[in-house]
């Protein structure tokens, strides 16, 4: 090698370190809402960096194709970033897995294609790493597609179950298995294709079975392959840069998944083997619910408010359904003004995605400092005058925490039931998505306010107002 | 392309950044979720600089039409990743915060 490409390839190098600080850096900014935002600047710096770094040490030798992909791609992510509705973010985040999932596979196929060109034997390492590469990545692209049809209502978002699954599901593994030592022992596309062919298929398969409901489990793990994609891709072409960075990503989705199934009480086996919802939702309507509860209308539960000390908010995710944060967060307003102490209670699972409902919050002019994940309001409760739930429902069930026998049990859950009174909102009397009916709703300290959400907060505002 | 020493070093380097994700995305508060999920897509997006070695490799067209679609795939996680984490991060406000 010349002196001139060595020099390149250190300057390259050191710049990669660079990049990989200010990710790291960057990404332990996201640690606290207040320095976030630099955060993520210092994180698309790094990018810059590695881009430039890319650029600087190696002979590009055609630009305009580049070129061109470049600003249709920048185009495409510019207009979904900035036209996106917050409650579509886990649709976007899903299918921007896909695409990411997606450059890796293609990526491989490009390494491939220059490899056999070349004629020269591929070691056995640089062929292995070229399947891992394009099957985690075709994963990600259809699996992240067929998430997003499900959250989007293209897809029936009910869990699908082929009769034969399972026999389907081996015979492409085996497949998959014997295709890759095909290309190990004769570097084929033919062999690529087959290999990337069956993992298109599995994506697909994998995620069909899995309920509507447990996509957010779905999009996290997604998350984490396409990071592992791109580690993949970078032991393809020896590229530590790539490594780095996707083993972040690849370890941030893999922790988000893990939050996620614990706040569900279920195990990640048990969310990927799919079906859940399709048994317990026929054995739910069995039992006639016959107990009774006590209602509310809206100028008693505006008067409860009004003259609470502490009221704590449950929203979930039938509030985002309802389009009612802004009306939430006007009535808490009105009742701050008031001197009463008002902050949120946010479970793990009461949005889409980890994180949802606090983003769906903010965008109503929420502050983040009222808004309290379960560890930190847990506690409160018992000192809490008023808790007022909205559109949550399982999550908040007592039952997990007293009944062995409750298929919730075990599951963490906001106690709600410890405030001194409780205003439940709802549309009707039906159980959550686990299909058991909820304790708190027949306690006597809870009373209920049917009716649609919006409608009602904007109904208990107005008497607020004129109290 | 690759020998067994520089395998270990490229194992060694994942094995290290994978403790060290977790280490960092651990004290990720739940409030920050959604945005960490989009900024890891956008992260994720470093796949543009294999799609770049790729593309500017390429001898044939097809090459270089794989790098160049490679090269916008990326793109969109990237700049569309970052854009949409600022935008939500740019919601988030302290009590009494304009």
């Amino acid at each position: 090698m010349s002196t001139d490409a060595l020099f390149h390839m250190n300057i390259t190098n050191v710049m990669y370190i660079i990049a990989a600080i200010l990710f790291i850096v960057g990404l332990k900014q996201l640690g606290s809402p207040a320095t976030a935002r630099r955060g993520n600047r210092m994180s698309s710096l790094a990018m810059l960096v590695a881009v430039l770094a890319t650029v600087v040490g190696n002979d590009i030798m055609s630009w305009e194709w580049i070129l061109g992909g470049a600003i249709v791609g920048s185009a495409i992510g510019a207009f979904s970033a900035r036209k996106v509705e917050m409650t579509s973010m886990p649709q976007l985040v899903a299918i921007f897995n896909g695409f990411g999932g997606a450059a890796s596979a293609v990526i491989a196929a490009g390494e491939l294609i220059r490899l056999i060109d070349d004629g020269a034997t591929i070691a056995e390492d640089v062929s292995i790493t070229i399947m891992a590469s394009v099957i985690v990545g075709g994963v990600t692209l259809t699996g992240s597609f067929i998430a997003y049809g499900k959250l989007q209502g293209l897809v029936p978002t009910r869990p699908l179950l082929l009769p034969i699954r399972n026999v389907i599901n081996v015979a492409l593994l085996i497949g998959m298995i014997a295709s890759t030592v095909w290309l190990v022992i004769d570097p084929s596309i033919t062999a690529f294709l087959i290999a990337g062919g069956i993992a298109l298929a599995l994506g697909i398969l994998v995620v069909i079975p899995i309920g509507g409901a447990d996509m957010p489990v779905v999009i996290a793990l997604l998350n984490s392959y396409s990071g592992i994609a791109g580690a993949a891709t970078g032991f393809v072409l020896g590229n530590n840069m790539l490594i780095i960075a996707g083993s972040l990503v690849g370890a941030s989705g893999l922790i988000l998944t893990r939050i996620m199934t614990k706040a569900m009480n279920r195990s990640l086996a048990n969310v990927m083997l799919g079906g859940f919802g399709v048994e317990d939702g026929a054995s739910a309507g069995g039992e006639e619910e016959t107990r009774p509860v006590t209602s509310i209308q809206a100028d008693d539960a505006a008067t409860m408010l009004a003259y609470a000390q502490s009221v704590i908010f449950v929203p979930g995710y039938g509030l985002a359904v309802a389009q009612a944060q802004h009306q939430v967060r006007e009535l808490a307003d009105l009742l701050k003004a008031k001197g009463i102490s008002v902050r949120y209670a946010i479970h793990p699972v009461a949005g889409r995605m980890p994180g949802h409902m606090n983003v769906l919050l903010a965008e109503a002019n929420v502050p983040y400092d009222e808004l309290k994940d379960l560890d930190e309001i847990n506690g409160e409760f018992q000192r809490t005058d008023v808790a007022v739930v909205i559109g949550a429902n399982d999550v908040t069930n007592p039952s997990a925490r007293t009944d062995t026998s409750s298929p919730i049990y075990g599951m963490p859950i906001l106690n709600v039931d410890q405030a001194q009174s409780v205003i439940m909102m709802k549309r009707g009397m039906s159980s959550g998505f686990a299909g058991v009916q909820n304790e708190l709703f027949f306690l006597d300290k809870t009373q209920m306010l049917f009716g649609d959400a919006k409608d009602s907060v904007e109904k208990i505002t107005k008497e607020v107002k004129e109290l | 392309m690759f020998d067994a020493e520089a395998l270990i070093i490229a194992l060694t380097v994942f094995v290290l950044a994978i403790f060290i994700g977790y280490e960092v995305i651990t004290k990720v508060p739940p409030t920050l979720h959604t945005p960490l999920m989009s900024g890891s897509n956008a992260i994720s997006g470093i796949v543009i600089v294999g799609a770049l070695l790729v593309a500017g490799q390429a001898d044939g067209l097809v090459g270089q039409i794989l790098g160049a679609i490679a090269v916008g795939l990326a793109m969109i996680n990237v700049v569309g990743g970052f854009m949409v984490t600022d935008r939500m991060l740019k919601m988030f406000r302290r009590s009494g915060q304009k």
